[in-house]
């Protein structure tokens, strides 16, 4: 494959049949304001956008709405169950966001306690497997355990998206073995959900091999939003071209680049 | 038949005329129905029939929408 032809930029992805261009899946959480959030959707390049499902504010109903800002017949809304801590109210959620917006692809999370914010895998799978018999096509954040990412693909999850770290902690990828051993047992789509602080943690995160990358505080958080949606959208493609080129081996001793004959 | 209906919507006590659909309150509230989604009662009352469902008095209504998230 030579760089003259570029058929390597065209490296799509595809979850339940639908195919994206773009590996970056952003929140809208935290933005200062919807202007703001809409901005950095557009420089982060995401084609997807997760969504949280919320009582309308009845005393003001006329305040400004997500749907103004990031129009969903040009961005894929993917409405998530963020603040459900049992699989009922998970459900729920999702009906109503389906109700909603007519969506079937849905981000599914389950929590366990509120100081960690650790999927409860009990609740996820039990969520997930009823879910998926009503016709939903759910991404399911989840813990990086590769049995547990198995048990979901069983339970009809469309993909799997395993925390790097607590949700909103920005300490990276905190285990790349198990996220490497979820990536090559998994058949279906691997993201990484959450813990994600800098560009150079969502390259780790591709050059392991993950389909994608999802994240909102790392981007919303930084000083210079904008910036950090666009570095992010470079990282997450520069970790992606790492890893389908097959990078060089480790030595544990030098290996000098220039040719040792010759020498004056 | 009373002539007032009282409803628990979002968690707030509310009033509505008796004989309201589901669509005449949303719209009373200012909403576009399109944006909207409602369970009434703890079950999802589907879009196409907010206009013909009539509210009862003591329903419980939800009505939600999408808002930023992660």
């Amino acid at each position: 494959m030579s760089i003259a032809d570029e058929s390597w930029a065209d490296d799509s992805w595809t979850v339940a049949g639908r195919t994206f261009r773009s590996r970056l899946i952003v929140g809208t959480g935290k933005y200062k304001d919807l202007a703001e959030n809409a901005a950095a959707v557009a420089a982060a390049g995401a084609e997807i956008v997760t969504v949280a499902v919320r009582r309308v504010n009845i005393s003001d109903p006329k305040a400004p709405m997500l749907t103004d800002f990031i129009d969903p017949k040009k961005v894929t809304y993917l409405p998530n169950t963020a603040g459900c801590f049992t699989a009922e109210d998970a459900i729920r959620t999702l009906r109503l966001a389906r109700e909603a917006g007519g969506w079937d692809l849905v981000k599914l999370e389950v929590l366990g306690e509120a100081r960690t914010l650790y999927p409860d895998m009990r609740e996820t799978l039990k969520a997930c497997e009823v879910l998926a018999g009503e016709g939903f096509l759910p991404m399911v954040y989840c813990v990086d355990d590769p049995i547990a990412t198995k048990q979901l693909e069983e339970a009809g999850a469309v993909a799997v998206m395993p925390l790097g770290a607590p949700i909103g902690s920005g300490l990276g990828i905190q285990n790349r073995v198990t996220i490497r051993l979820i990536v090559e047992g998994a058949k279906v789509p691997v993201l990484v959900d959450a813990g994600v602080g800098t560009a150079s943690d969502a390259a780790v995160a591709m050059e392991l091999g993950c389909d994608g990358v999802l994240m909102n505080t790392a981007i919303a958080e930084a000083k210079d939003p904008l910036r950090m949606a666009r570095a992010m959208k470079l990282a997450v493609e520069a970790g992606r071209h790492a890893y389908l080129s097959g990078r060089m081996a480790t030595r544990k001793y030098a290996d000098p680049s220039s040719p040792l004959a010759g020498l004056i | 038949m009373a002539a007032e209906l009282s409803l628990t919507v979002n968690g707030e006590p509310h009033r509505a005329a008796a004989g309201s659909s589901i669509a005449d309150l949303v719209q009373a509230f200012g909403l576009d129905p399109k944006k909207v989604a409602v369970e009434r009662n703890g079950a999802i009352a589907p879009r196409s029939t907010l206009a013909d469902v009539t509210l009862g008095d003591g329903d419980v209504l939800e009505i939600v929408h999408f808002v930023g998230g992660g």
